[in-house]
């Protein structure tokens, strides 16, 4: 067992739903009990979403865990069949029906004797993978499914699109950003001269997934869905895959490099050099934006960063890289991929936290005190706790985070957006200090910085009031560093005259 | 499903295909109401990902609620629950330091059979701080039946006299000598506003403000509430002894109630609930006739509310509702807009205790009959895809219904209002009538705004 109230990445079948959710047609029946089908409220909640989400529940009662399902989940999928014509019914195992081992490839058997659309056992393990592995395994699952059923009715398309074409892997329902990401992929493979063959999962219908050999190659632009799709069509029709995120200046480039030499590779005769030059320098702003006098300011300027692999990595390299500022860790809670992020961002910053704990992130925030923050949700609210402000760079997320606005995060447009969050959030911390030096709002009662652990120290009056002269951005630092000094030499009451002696002892 | 006018209530009962919360969502109001408590959640994965999620916010605060979060080990009992459990509880005593622990059971613990209720006396006696187990699985129960659960485990704990001679003793000592005359007049008078009767405790969740609002209400027909169950901290829960009367609040705490009846033996007044000006009246009188009390100026109490709640009522008068059904509020609520003027085209319920609710119910019957409505159709278990296909065919003007459909019902040109926010607003008493439809109104009112731009089917399709 392990005390936990917060997580970053959710339960396998939430990846499962994602992906069920994404294809236009396919509908998902959980086998879970009442309350489990909370994914229709954050899809209808955080998306927006118009239409009734595809997902129902095939309900785990009493009678079930009596009896067994019998015929109830049978039923449920060949009613959905009938009621909504679905392409693609999915059976989603929930953790309870994990526990319970009823064999529900047979239940898909027998429902697929009725059913007119096809019916599939989402394959994942409730214990062993997370929402994102579950993903990716559910979407090679179902390219595969398709791949082979087209397969063997001899329907699988030969040989590749005339012109060089590109499938984009991986944008799904829920997914941070995804939506803009992918009206800025496939306006730079229009700007790059490729055609897009297949997006999938979002919006596609499972009909088309047997025209994905067509493509030239695979973009996995999220490091966290799509690549094991890639992999599958790697081994059986030699697709070429580019993994590089093209998130900030220098991976977009890299990564267009990499589509240049895997389309060359196959015949086409393409020089992008110009284009990203171009690009580079007068159309997106984010390289002339380093090398302004404002992204001077922002040099050596302490941050942290945290969130899944992909844009975790991504904004590591940005912010050192391309920006001048130093990362003291920058950390993923995908764990199951640490070796990869280490090699990413291992040069880009002083140390690299892998862990799913947020308490032991809080605590890693506060104690490097960077001047911003770049996370998820939950950084952001330590952020507050701590007067940091903090960039949401990733999942999990709020409402806010799935802006109306146009607002990638890769491509070049992206570039621009990143460098806006990135600025916004240092000068908003710089205002607010400027503003407590110059004793702009300097009413507030100090709060305990500390994350996990009570003070186990009291503040006289006096010494409080010593303390709320020194200006916020160091105030949390003295207050620690004279909390230590008192503890060390078994001083309980802190007054004036501690919080001076400490500041001499440190030397300051 | 016809509409027709039937003489009585008709009951349905469909496949339990609907959307609810999971009833471990009680932590979150439970552990702000009882402040010295700690929710442990022993569960996995999924309940977490629906508490962190539906709790939005509050996550944040520190909350006094964890998850256990079960791992492949606890379920193939490679691991000790026991000492697991131990483990984790010494953590929270010693980080928290709560007056009681709650586990909450799940789906998890009832499949793999964890005998909860067998280890916490143990785990109780070992650490020296109480464990109160409630099962509050989406196995068995629905959202609000959480708070059930819970309060029938906390029943148990209340104590069973009253420390009479410590109260006196207190009393006897220096503090009562010091402001002996003033202190002594006090009591006398505060006694004197209230009649005799045996002991009234309530049963039911309410926040603070509305607390105060319904005892001051029984006070001033001289009614006085001994204690509330559940109470501000865990240390304070009520006396319960054998005779005690006991009421409740809200209409989905039947377990609670047949606790307090069968293992403390007291009486149960079967009262409708206090939700709107008719409501509150009907169970203020239920209470005082039980003591033999002729209620006084609750006519005119009544009256005045309902003119100060006309400017509300002009808006959903003649309209009609639609009920999906997942918080055991909707008896109580359909009743009240009833009285208000609506139609109410069928009530959807997760579970219909007919026993507990009767007083409700045929208050609903009898509203329906005063106002010249139609009685409507109360189903429970709903079938969500079915109730669906009956909201398109009967257009209703207002859907009370969860967040899974709300959006997509208003892209549809469906005014419709998310039913959880009836769980948390304050709508018990008297006052609080105006709060009830402050919320239902609030669609209307909004789509009001917008009527004239012509944007009400925002779908392409109008296939469902």
């Amino acid at each position: 067992m392990k005390l936990a109230y917060w997580m970053y990445a959710g339960p396998a079948h939430i990846g499962t739903l994602r992906i069920a959710s994404s294809f236009k047609n396919v509908h998902a029946i959980m086998h879970a009990p009442l309350g489990d089908d909370y994914f229709n409220v954050m899809r209808s909640m955080l998306e927006r979403e118009r239409n009734f989400t595809p997902v129902t529940a095939s309900v785990v009662d009493r009678h079930v865990l009596a009896r067994g399902s019998q015929e109830k989940v049978v039923d449920n999928i060949t009613r959905k069949d009938q009621e909504e014509h679905p392409d693609l019914i999915i059976l989603t195992p929930t953790c309870t029906s994990s526990i319970l081992q009823e064999d529900l490839q047979n239940f898909v058997e027998r429902a697929q004797l009725d059913a007119k659309g096809d019916v599939m056992l989402a394959d994942v393990n409730h214990y062993r993978v997370n929402e994102l592995q579950a993903a990716d395994r559910t979407l090679q699952q179902i390219v595969q499914f398709y791949i082979e059923k087209a397969r063997k009715k001899g329907e699988l398309p030969e040989g590749k699109t005339e012109k060089p074409s590109v499938n984009i892997i991986g944008i799904s329902t829920l997914g941070f950003h995804n939506q803009h990401d992918c009206t800025e992929l496939k306006r730079l493979m229009a700007d790059l001269g490729l055609e897009v063959n297949a997006v999938i999962p979002e919006g596609a219908s499972v009909h088309e997934l047997k025209n994905l050999p067509r493509a030239w190659f695979n973009l996995c632009p999220y490091r966290e869905l799509g690549l094991a799709t890639a992999k599958y069509l790697e081994e059986q029709f030699g697709t070429p895959c580019v993994d590089i995120t093209p998130m900030g200046v220098v991976e977009t480039a890299r990564c267009i490099r990499k589509i240049q030499q895997v389309i060359n590779a196959q015949g086409a005769d393409v020089d992008y050099e110009e284009f990203i030059n171009n690009q580079t320098l007068y159309v997106s702003q984010a390289a002339w934006f380093s090398r302004s006098i404002d992204c001077q300011n922002l040099t050596g300027k302490k941050a942290v960063v945290f969130g899944d692999s992909t844009h975790a990595a991504a904004m590591t390299k940005i912010l050192s890289r391309e920006m001048g500022i130093h990362v003291v860790w920058a950390g993923t809670y995908c764990k199951y991929d640490a070796d990869w992020f280490r090699e990413q961002v291992s040069e880009y910053c002083d140390e690299v936290i892998i862990t799913e704990d947020h308490g032991a992130i809080g605590d890693a925030i506060a104690r490097v005190e960077p001047s911003a923050i770049f996370g998820t949700q939950m950084e952001r609210h330590v952020g507050k706790r701590l007067d940091i402000p903090c960039g949401v760079i990733a999942a999990p997320i709020h409402i806010q985070n799935f802006p109306i606005g146009y607002k990638p995060f890769m491509g070049y447009e992206g570039t621009n957006q990143v460098a806006d969050l990135v600025y916004n959030s240092f000068t908003l911390g710089m205002e607010d200090h400027l503003l407590e030096i110059f004793g702009g709002h300097d009413t507030k009662e100090v709060i305990t910085k500390g994350i996990s652990a009570e003070s186990d120290l009291s503040w006289t009056k006096d010494g409080l009031a010593e303390l709320n002269k020194i200006p916020g951005f160091v105030r949390g630092k003295v207050k620690r560093n004279t909390e230590k000094f008192a503890r060390e030499r078994g001083i309980g009451n802190i007054n004036a005259e501690v919080l001076y002696a400490a500041k001499e002892a440190v030397g300051a | 499903m016809t509409v027709a006018e039937s003489q009585a209530l008709t009951f349905d009962c469909e496949t339990g295909n609907y959307h609810t919360f999971c009833p471990i969502s009680c932590v979150a109001w439970l552990y702000q109401k009882i402040e010295d408590s700690f929710f442990l959640v022993i569960g996995t994965k999924t309940c977490g990902y629906f508490l962190q999620n539906a709790m939005g916010v509050m996550i944040f605060a520190e909350p006094r609620y964890a998850m256990a979060e079960l791992e492949e080990g606890d379920i193939s009992a490679k691991l000790n629950d026991y000492e697991e459990l131990k483990r984790l509880c010494t953590q929270i005593k010693r980080d928290r330091n709560p007056s009681v622990i709650v586990w909450i059971g799940t789906c998890t613990t009832e499949i793999i059979k964890m005998d909860l209720e067998g280890l916490a006396p143990k785990l109780e006696a070992e650490l020296g701080i109480p464990i109160v187990v409630a099962r509050a699985n989406g196995l068995d129960y629905a959202f609000t039946q959480g708070e059930d659960t819970v309060l029938a485990a906390m029943a148990a704990r209340c104590p069973d006299k009253a420390p009479v001679a410590q109260t006196e003793k207190e009393e006897r000592g220096l503090s009562k000598l010091l402001n002996f005359g003033k202190k002594k007049e006090e009591i006398v008078q505060e006694e004197s506003e209230y009649v005799a009767h045996p002991p009234l405790v309530l049963f039911g969740s309410l926040p603070d403000p509305v607390v105060t609002q319904l005892t001051l209400e029984l006070k001033k027909q001289g009614i006085k509430v001994s204690g509330w169950l559940p109470a501000k901290r865990f240390t304070e829960l009520p006396v319960l002894e054998e005779g005690y009367y006991v009421c409740g609040v809200n209409p989905f705490l039947s377990r609670t109630a047949t606790t307090l009846m069968r293992r403390r033996k007291c009486k149960l007044i079967g009262a409708p609930f206090p939700i709107g000006p008719d409501g509150t009246r009907a169970w203020v009188e239920k209470i005082c006739s039980v003591f033999n009390i002729t209620p006084k100026g609750l006519d005119e109490r009544e009256a005045k509310i309902w003119e100060g709640l006309e400017d509300y009522v002009k808006l959903i008068r003649g309209k009609s509702v639609f009920f999906m059904g997942d918080n055991l509020l909707e008896i109580s609520l359909a009743r009240f807009l009833v009285r208000c003027g609506m139609t109410v085209q069928e009530i959807g319920i997760p579970y219909m205790d007919k026993r507990y609710q009767a007083a409700e119910l045929s208050m609903l019957e009898q509203a329906c009959k005063d106002m010249g409505l139609p009685l409507p159709s109360i189903v429970e278990k709903p079938d969500n895809y079915n109730q669906i296909q009956r909201i398109n065919e009967r257009k209703p003007d207002l859907v009370i219904t969860g967040m899974a459909h709300a959006n997509p019902l208003e892209a549809r040109g469906i005014n419709t209002k998310w039913s959880v926010e009836f769980t948390f607003a304050q709508i018990h008493g008297f006052s609080n009538a105006r709060d009830i439809l402050e919320l239902v109104t609030r669609p209307l009112r909004r789509n009001n705004n917008l009527k004239d731009l012509g944007w009400d089917k925002l779908v392409k399709e109008a296939h469902v």
